[in-house]
């Protein structure tokens, strides 16, 4: 998966100095019985394009709403820029939403649409003209600026809502689904989009998506979210090459989970024993770990590589027979079978067009990789 | 089908005169010479003529039309807030009660309308001294209680389908609540505050049975005095009234269907 932002391999997010953005302090809400965000605590910083990422019902809307001022938390204390917003009604925050169904108000033009919240701080109407023809030129669509939203197709749509939501200036823009109505095509150039403007504007972006790829591409951290809680929060990177918990693994991309035991750790090396894999893995960890402790290797299926044969004395060697494969055009996935029946899946690029096929089913095949490719979870 | 199927054009012309062929004939009538209703005795304009110098049966129409004009103002304004109540406001203490009520008026049969209205009024004329003998205040005041359970139908249905976004985003957007409602809110449901206004208007215009139970003496409206001067034979001047009320019913729905057309019409026009 591509970041559009740059970033050393190994290189950790760090927190500015200061106070952050966006300062969100053991905040829940409950719907009845059911507990939509549970006891959430996070800091977001001034700049930086923060995404939310989880599956359908896993709270990143309420928080996201909670934000917004739509819904109230039922405990906890929400801070934007220092300020304690909790009981703040949406119309006096100093953020802005953009919705996933836009709405745009429809019995308004383009332009009227964006001089809505100018209009509510009654900003003089020179000045106003000014910052619409602003918002109209820093999304490219100074032609449809009469056009009622009916006239316009949904990437234009898409482009005045982001209009609207900029125009006060917000300190803080909460995007809900930005790209969720977009085809394909359109969401990658706009995904270019979103992040260019966010940059030159430097102001913070939150984002809900359930898009793992969209996440990846856009965020400098990514808060994924389960069942009202907070799996792991890092840049893009950490999120999926050191995932924290199980949930986080196998919800970024596919990964092969080995469940094990800890024999020994040296340095920054683990030595765990897993048994359905019939071997030991060593694995690079630097947290302590107690040996006994049951733990989960993560492997991601790239980082394999095919071996010419077994070398049962070094860690990090599976043997297996090829079960299934897929062609997906860029890469093969191939499903191995181990001798104990346990399924692993690897892939590999396809180099050459037509090369000789080098694996086929039923072929048995040695696969390895580095302690540096794989993973320890304790969760 | 190139073939005409003369069936499906009979079961058409059918439909047509069944629909129509009594206000035809009513209008033709109007322009009747003859006093007989049942004869045709030759053209002419004479019964407009008379129907402009019967005062009472234009002072009637008048009243009608004020009572219904009033009414359907009044139902708009609590329908629109009982609908507002209903589909924005999802959980309050006698939300049940307020959805029954709302259109309890739809199902119940008229006579029973009237009949409780009128024992309230007399009721609380008698405790409080309002409202003072009964009249067009009543006719109001009744035709407006069942005239709302349409209006809020119609409301109900329209707010439903808004996307409550755009609520959202003009509170999002600085917006108070109040602002949010005369500024998003209520340009959207326009078409349906028409419609119910207009629904509201002809149902308090058409209605015989309620009024007949409440209005007093001083107070007739237009159905209670044709259906009273029926009993002494039809006279040709009714005719006349019915003629023009069709004519202006005619032009008001066409103009609306107009007004709905062109909103389609804009609706569906898409810029390549």
């Amino acid at each position: 998966m591509a970041s559009l932002r740059q970033f050393k391999p190994e290189e950790s997010w760090q927190a500015p100095e200061g106070e952050p953005i966006v300062r969100i302090e053991n905040v829940t809400k409950r719907f009845g019985t059911f507990y939509a965000v549970d006891d959430i605590s996070l800091q977001i910083h001034q700049g930086e394009f923060f995404s939310l990422l989880g599956a359908s019902g896993c709270g990143k809307t309420t928080l996201l709403r909670m934000l917004a001022g739509f819904e109230t938390p039922t405990s906890g204390r929400l801070f934007i820029d220092g300020q304690d917003v909790t009981d703040v009604p949406p119309y006096a925050r100093p953020v802005n939403m953009m919705f996933q169904s836009y709405a745009l108000f429809p019995h308004m033009n383009v332009a009227d649409n964006i001089a809505f919240g100018l209009k509510q701080e009654r900003m003089p109407k020179a000045e106003r003209r000014e910052r619409v023809a602003e918002m109209l030129s820093l999304v490219q669509i100074e032609a449809l600026a009469s056009r009622k939203p009916h006239q316009l197709s949904g990437g234009q749509r898409q482009r005045v809502a982001l209009a609207r939501a900029l125009a006060r200036h917000p300190k803080i823009l909460l995007l809900d689904e930005p790209l969720g109505a977009l085809d394909k095509k359109l969401r990658e150039q706009t995904q270019f989009e979103l992040v260019n403007i966010q940059e030159r504007l430097g102001i913070t972006f939150i984002v809900v998506t359930h898009d793992q790829e969209e996440a990846m591409t856009m965020s400098s951290r990514i808060a994924l979210m389960h069942e009202g809680r907070i799996e792991q929060v890092d840049p893009p990177r950490r999120l999926y090459e050191f995932p924290s918990t199980r949930y986080a693994a196998s919800f970024i991309g596919s990964v092969n989970l080995f469940d094990g035991y800890v024999l020994q750790q040296d340095d920054d090396q683990v030595l765990v024993q897993c048994d359905d894999a019939e071997t030991r893995l060593l694995v690079r960890h630097s947290q302590p770990l107690v040996p006994g402790m049951a733990v989960t290797v993560a492997l991601r299926p790239e980082k394999m590589r095919v071996l010419g044969q077994l070398d049962a004395d070094t860690p990090n060697q599976l043997r297996g027979r090829i079960k299934e494969i897929a062609y997906l055009g860029d890469v093969s996935i191939y499903h191995v079978e181990l001798p104990g029946g346990k399924r692993v899946q690897f892939t590999q690029s396809n180099v050459q067009a037509l090369a000789e096929q080098p694996l086929t089913w039923d072929e048995e095949v040695v696969l390895g990789w580095s302690a540096n490719s794989c993973g320890v979870l304790t969760e | 089908m190139k073939q005409r199927m003369p069936l499906l054009i009979t079961i058409l012309l059918l439909g047509y005169a069944f629909l129509y062929g009594p206000i035809i004939s009513l209008i033709v009538y109007s322009f009747n010479e003859s006093r007989l209703v049942t004869v045709w005795g030759g053209f002419s304009t004479k019964w407009y003529a008379e129907l402009m110098q019967n005062s009472q049966l234009l002072g009637a129409a008048w009243l009608s039309v004020r009572v219904a004009a009033l009414t359907a103002t009044i139902a708009v304004v609590l329908g629109t807030l009982a609908a507002l109540a209903l589909v924005r406001f999802r959980r309050f203490r006698g939300r049940g009660s307020l959805e029954v009520m709302v259109t309890a008026p739809l199902v119940m049969p008229e006579v029973i309308i009237g009949l409780s209205l009128l024992l309230l009024f007399v009721a609380m004329e008698t405790t409080i001294g309002w409202p003072a003998g009964r009249g067009m205040t009543t006719i109001v005041i009744a035709h407006t209680t069942f005239a709302m359970a349409y209006v809020t139908v119609v409301v109900q249905s329209r707010l439903a389908h808004m996307d409550m976004s755009l609520e959202e985003a003009a509170l999002d957007l600085g917006a108070r609540p109040l602002k949010v409602f005369f500024t998003i809110t209520l340009p959207i449901i326009a078409p349906a505050l028409v419609a119910g206004w207009l629904l509201a208007f002809t149902l308090s215009l058409d209605d015989l049975v309620v009024a007949s139970f409440v209005s007093g003496p001083g107070a007739t409206t237009l159905p209670m005095v044709v259906y009273s001067s029926i009993r002494l034979g039809v006279s040709p001047e009714i005719n006349a009234l019915a003629t023009i009320i069709v004519a202006i019913v005619s032009v008001a729905v066409l103009i609306t269907g107009l007004l709905l057309w062109r909103q389609e019409k804009r609706k569906t026009e898409r810029l390549p």
